[in-house]
């Protein structure tokens, strides 16, 4: 129903919408012909996708020896792309599950399209442990079933199994909880369409959804209770990929901050590549009504608070090292600073710590061309530091005739941009076969924070009284 | 021949107020169907509690301690393996796994639950009362079949009285 919001609050679906309007925008990006820009791009992305799967290809048929790995590196662009993608998921969740549990009416313009790449980028980052292994077609051992080697089970004692469970559970419940939240919208696009096969694919996408209100009383049931598994659950995700190196006893790993300082980082990146994808999102699509200037900000705002914990999480990193007074950690954080790959350090420093302040200047918070530009340095920044935690921890290790230089190798290079080809591929299918907006959720926020009704909302407040205040106003209202 | 009264509202608040006045007058609601979640028509309608977040609780509480089990039982029973000289049932590093398995069991068994109550299925062919229910309009749905031409004009006349925008008539094989 219609609740109250203050007139301070921005309205979140702005242009003056009605209920048909916003099922007529939504549904129109999934209906005709694409245009020839949306071809151009997706077969860019595609064609990325397969020259980087020759890399993938050879790594299967050569092994991991094709990468740049050495006795002494033996984690490095693998795992750093496999924290970042994961990484990058992290902000999809936090969009759907945490901010509905904190009533944040600005989710419901964004969600729907976070959610989706959240589900992409666990893909991306699933492929590499995967390849990782070396004999991925033995993969399945990671996983305790009944065999004839005992049965000789997995060691659950063991952060890396640890993040087998946490990316497997995270990957299914994000699907399930997005694919859940799309029943309404498939079906509003089914009640759209106007050919026979249109109709049939979409009501079977939507698995017969009709709105009744026992459905959408299951609905808000289901959504509330996997939202409020999806929180805990993606704050473990990255607390147990941290577990990854802070179980371990490797000078600049072994720290207990790691979990809070991963989640905030991933987190900050992930916000990040949502508004990339999104700034270009709504311009394509033209959905600047639905995902203004107010959840660009809002989400800039987001960027500030997990980037200053990220800052203050390197800062505390380094006076640990200093306090410790122990010789290996404090060489790990001066060599990172001034080794050989001082450069990645200082990379990293200034995209994460020092970029992310600048958004504390409201005009630039409000930028669409700035924000887009700051949102690719961030998600550099955040791909930095993952490779100096990884790499510039292990290269110079307890015996100095193994210290080595990690450089990557070409097929390392295909191998990411085979994920990044991924990822924007199945983007660019979802922004055109799915609804990238949904629209039960921003039909129901309409009343309080459309732009029209909140107009409406403040002049009927406002009639009868003069300097009573909005409290006051309410309550005659209602009397 | 199922025959139903379809009566179409372009307002929440309206619907609201109408099925009030339909559960004063006694007449019983088939159905009410909404483009998004209208909160308080569940309770206006008279229906039950979802029972589906019970459900996820048991599923979760079972899965946590079915985890749990399974992984005292690998490692101290069945092929009982030292760790790093930790004891055989050490439960602080068992807790990440458990934790997975009870969110994925109460979450996969939740939806599960809803899709199977729901009745969804990728071949469900639903009963589409008017197209524009998933756009911009709530229907309120009324059987039929049962009742004499006297009971129609009253459920129309209601239906007018309270803000309906269009009252028609749908029926299926």
């Amino acid at each position: 129903m219609s609740a109250y919001e203050s007139p301070i609050r921005e309205p979140l679906v702005t242009g003056g919408k009605t209920y048909h309007q916003i099922t007529r925008d939504i549904v129109r990006s999934t209906e005709g012909m694409p245009p020839l820009s949306w071809f151009a791009v997706t077969g860019l992305a595609a064609t990325v996708l397969m020259l980087g799967s020759l890399a993938i290809l050879y790594t299967l048929w050569m092994g991991i020896g094709t990468w740049g790995l050495n006795r002494t590196v033996g984690w490095a662009w693998d795992i750093t792309n496999f924290v970042w993608w994961i990484g990058i998921g992290h902000a999809g969740t936090l969009i759907s599950a945490i901010l509905l549990i904190f009533r944040q009416r600005w989710r419901t313009g964004i969600n729907r399209s976070a959610e989706a790449m959240t589900i992409f980028a666990v893909m991306c980052a699933g492929l590499f442990p995967g390849i990782h292994m070396g004999r991925p077609w033995d993969a399945f051992f990671i996983f305790p079933y009944p065999n004839t080697r005992g049965p000789l089970w997995p060691n659950f004692n063991s952060p890396l199994l640890w993040d087998v469970f946490a990316i497997s559970t995270y990957f299914t419940v994000s699907l399930l909880f997005w694919y859940s939240g799309l029943l309404p919208d498939f079906a509003t696009i089914r009640d759209q369409a106007k050919s026979k096969f249109r109709k049939l694919t979409y009501n079977a996408l939507s698995f017969g959804w009709t709105g009744s209100a026992k459905h959408w009383q299951r609905f808000e049931s289901l959504s509330l209770v996997l939202a409020g598994l999806a929180t805990p659950l993606v704050l473990s995700v990255h607390t147990i990929v941290s577990f990854d190196f802070a179980t371990s006893v490797i000078p600049g790993w072994h720290t207990t901050i790691f979990p809070p300082y991963f989640v905030a980082g991933a987190i900050f990146s992930g916000f990040a590549m949502v508004l990339t994808l999104m700034i270009i999102t709504r311009k394509v699509l033209k959905l600047e009504d639905y995902i203004t200037i107010g959840h660009i900000e809002s989400m800039n705002k987001v960027i500030i608070l997990t980037g200053s914990i990220v800052g203050i999480a390197y800062i505390t990193e380094l006076f640990m090292a200093w306090y410790s007074g122990y010789m290996y950690e404090q060489y790990a954080f001066y060599n990172r600073a001034l080794g050989p790959y001082w450069w990645a350090y200082w990379i990293m420093m200034f995209c994460n710590v020092v970029s992310p302040q600048v958004f504390w200047i409201k005009k630039l918070r409000r930028s669409v061309a700035f924000t887009f530009f700051m949102s690719i340095i961030i998600n550099i920044g955040m791909w930095f530091e993952r490779f100096v935690i990884i790499v510039t921890s292990l290269h110079r290790d307890f015996l100095p005739s193994s210290w080595t230089y990690f450089t990557p190798t070409i097929v390392d290079i295909g191998i990411f941009a085979a994920t990044l080809g991924l990822f924007f591929t199945l983007f660019l299918l979802f922004a055109r076969t799915f609804p990238v907006v949904a629209m039960a959720e921003v039909k129901a926020i309409l009343k309080t924070s459309g732009d029209t009704q909140k107009q409406r909302h403040t002049e009927h407040v406002d009639d009868g009284h003069h300097g009573g205040g909005e409290v006051a106003g309410v309550l005659r209202n209602k009397a | 021949m199922d025959k139903y009264i379809v009566g179409l509202f372009n307002d929440d608040e309206k619907l609201m107020k109408a099925v009030e006045a339909f559960r004063k007058a006694g007449v019983a609601i088939h159905d009410v169907l909404t483009p998004y979640p209208v909160h308080g028509l569940d309770a206006a309608m008279g229906l039950k509690d979802s029972r589906l977040h019970t459900v996820g609780f048991l599923a979760g509480a079972s899965g946590c301690l079915f985890a749990l089990g399974f992984i005292i039982w690998t490692n101290a029973v069945s092929y009982p393996t030292n760790f790093g000289g930790k004891p055989l049932i050490s439960i602080p590093s068992y807790i990440p796994v458990t934790f997975e398995v009870t969110v994925l069991s109460a979450a996969v068994t939740m939806v599960v639950a809803f899709f199977v109550r729901s009745g969804f299925s990728v071949f469900k062919q639903p009963r589409i009362f008017d197209e524009r229910t998933t756009d911009d309009h709530f229907a309120m749905i009324f059987e039929t079949n049962d009742k004499n031409e006297n009971d129609l004009s009253k459920i129309r006349e209601l239906l007018k009285h309270n803000g309906a925008v269009e009252v028609n008539e749908k029926s299926f094989e």
